[in-house]
């Protein structure tokens, strides 16, 4: 099954709520997928230049000094099991010497994204990692329950796999094993067995290669076989797709001041004004974006 | 009476209204901040009217009998699915698999019907006043479907006996699916059921589809269609 969230704000009068909006979207979607949950949010105006989101089983005094010695500058924030290294080094610097400490997890990098996933009941993992205090312009969340690879951290969702990119899924992928072969040969890594972190990774290529957002996922209607609605999250917003059989739900509400997007209208019943939102399904086949 | 379900838990609205005294003479109902709840006004056995004020979820009004249900807002999946008898208005779009499997009554739908509308119908009326989305009609048993806007690809797909009118332009017509001639007798059918709903529309500009019964009994010829 699994649960799907996104908005996107148009109007900054909401962005200090973004946390909150997004935290009860999520609750709302807690019994579509019980096991693991994650989010991103996006902030241009964070005052620096990187974040790396790390999952880590070691204290953070220990990364701290693990870090010391290969980065200069740095400042940590710890959340629950999670901790986010802000720095001014770039990441292709950055990334390669983390590789040699053990006890941590890449979950995520880049310029305005932060992100956060977890084993446990969705409402659970939200007040841990108090996503209610976030602010920003846009972000998505997901609520598991695990069909294709273990009830992990690295097995929830969203899967990153560039800088600023993450995607969430529901659904499953029926050729993801070939298409990992490939990618890997392309250069791109991949830390679990899942599916989604097969089509987050042919995204990332894709966007590699220069090709736009939407030229990417329209391709992947051809290239990823099986059933699905994507939203995936770039720095300046987000894109919506689902498989031309569209069996996996998803409705749109649009005001003037957001857009949001969910698995099921009760995700969204909360959100400010929605009553005079337009709301509609997004066409299979057909990929729908804001922002980016 | 006046439901709120912000006041009261889903099951024991739905129960309530599953559970009338027959003696009552209570029989209209207005459900507020239905906030997308799920199966809400599912399992109704008796004749009453319920106004759903907002947006619902899955399988509003299922299984439908005698009642009367409008919804002032959009609906989930599967709207009046297996509908018996009464109506169901939403006032909305509704989402995939409306009216699926319904045996009777008639399910109005003001907004757009997403893909698959109708799926395995079997003598419901369905009436969809802007357009149904991929699939609609499938493997449709009997009834008819009554499309105002367009229909979106495989119109009708491995359809039985259900009719199909269509006024808008239908995308490409499913499997054994084929236009038909629209007999006089097609135009009066079609325009008493657009009157007894007071849709205001001519039926003479309506085209017909139904099936061209050659996927009926399994032939080796058609293999590649099944």
């Amino acid at each position: 099954m699994c649960g799907i969230v996104g908005i996107y704000l148009k109007n900054k009068k909401y962005n200090k709520q973004l946390g909150k909006l997004l935290t009860g979207m999520m609750n709302n979607m807690a019994s579509r997928g019980p096991d693991s949950a994650g989010f991103a949010v996006y902030n241009k105006s964070n005052n620096f230049k990187y974040t790396i989101c790390l999952h880590v089983s070691l204290t953070s005094k220990d990364l701290q000094k693990s870090l010391k010695t290969k980065i200069k500058s740095f400042k940590l924030k710890t959340i629950s099991d999670h901790v986010v290294i802000i720095t001014s080094a770039k990441p292709e610097k950055v990334l390669p010497l983390l590789k040699s400490i053990s006890g941590i997890e890449l979950v995520g990098y880049g310029k305005s994204i932060e992100i956060f996933k977890q084993v446990g009941n969705p409402k659970d993992v939200v007040k841990k990692f108090a996503l209610d205090k976030f602010s920003g312009s846009h972000a998505i969340g997901h609520t598991r329950m695990a069909t294709e690879s273990a009830i992990t951290t690295n097995g929830s969702h969203p899967y990153s796999t560039g800088e600023d990119e993450c995607l969430v899924h529901n659904g499953s992928l029926s050729n993801h094993n070939n298409l990992r072969r490939t990618l890997i040969k392309n250069g791109i890594e991949f830390k679990s067995q899942n599916d989604t972190e097969v089509a987050a990774g042919y995204i990332s290529n894709s966007l590699n290669n220069k090709k736009s957002l939407k030229d990417t996922l329209t391709s992947g209607l051809k290239d990823l076989d099986g059933f699905y609605t994507f939203i995936t999250g770039t720095r300046d917003g987000f894109a919506v797709v689902r498989d031309e059989i569209a069996c996996k739900p998803a409705v749109i509400a649009e005001t003037k001041d957001y857009v949001a997007i969910a698995s099921e209208f009760q995700a969204m019943a909360h959100l400010p004004d929605v009553n005079k939102a337009n709301i509609y399904e997004p066409k299979p086949g057909v990929v729908y974006s804001w922002g980016s | 009476m006046n439901l709120d379900l912000t006041k009261k838990n889903l099951s024991d609205v739905n129960y309530f209204l599953q559970h009338l005294d027959k003696k009552s003479n209570e029989r209209d109902f207005v459900i507020k901040n239905p906030l997308g709840s799920h199966a809400l006004c599912a399992g109704l056995q008796d004749e009453m009217s319920v106004t759903i004020k907002g947006h619902v979820g899955y399988y509003c009004a299922g299984m439908n009998k005698n009642a009367h249900v409008t919804v002032e807002g959009n609906v989930g999946t599967g709207v009046a699915e297996n509908m018996m008898s009464g109506t169901v208005h939403v006032k909305g779009n509704a989402s995939q698999s409306a009216g699926a499997s319904g045996n009777g009554g008639t399910l109005i739908i003001d907004g757009d019907a997403s893909s698959r509308c109708g799926i395995s119908m079997k003598g419901i009326d369905i009436i969809v006043k802007g357009s149904v989305g991929h699939m609609s009609a499938f493997m449709a048993q009997s009834g008819n479907l009554v499309i105002l806007g367009d229909a979106d690809e495989y119109l009708g797909d491995s359809i039985y006996e259900a009719k199909i009118y269509c006024m808008g332009k239908v995308k490409s017509l499913g499997a054994d699916c084929i236009e038909k001639e629209m007999k006089k007798s097609d135009i009066v059918a079609l325009q008493a059921i657009l009157d007894k709903n007071k849709i205001k529309a001519d039926a003479s500009k309506f085209k017909r589809y139904g099936s061209e019964r050659k996927l009926y009994h399994f032939k080796i010829d058609n293999v590649g269609n099944y």
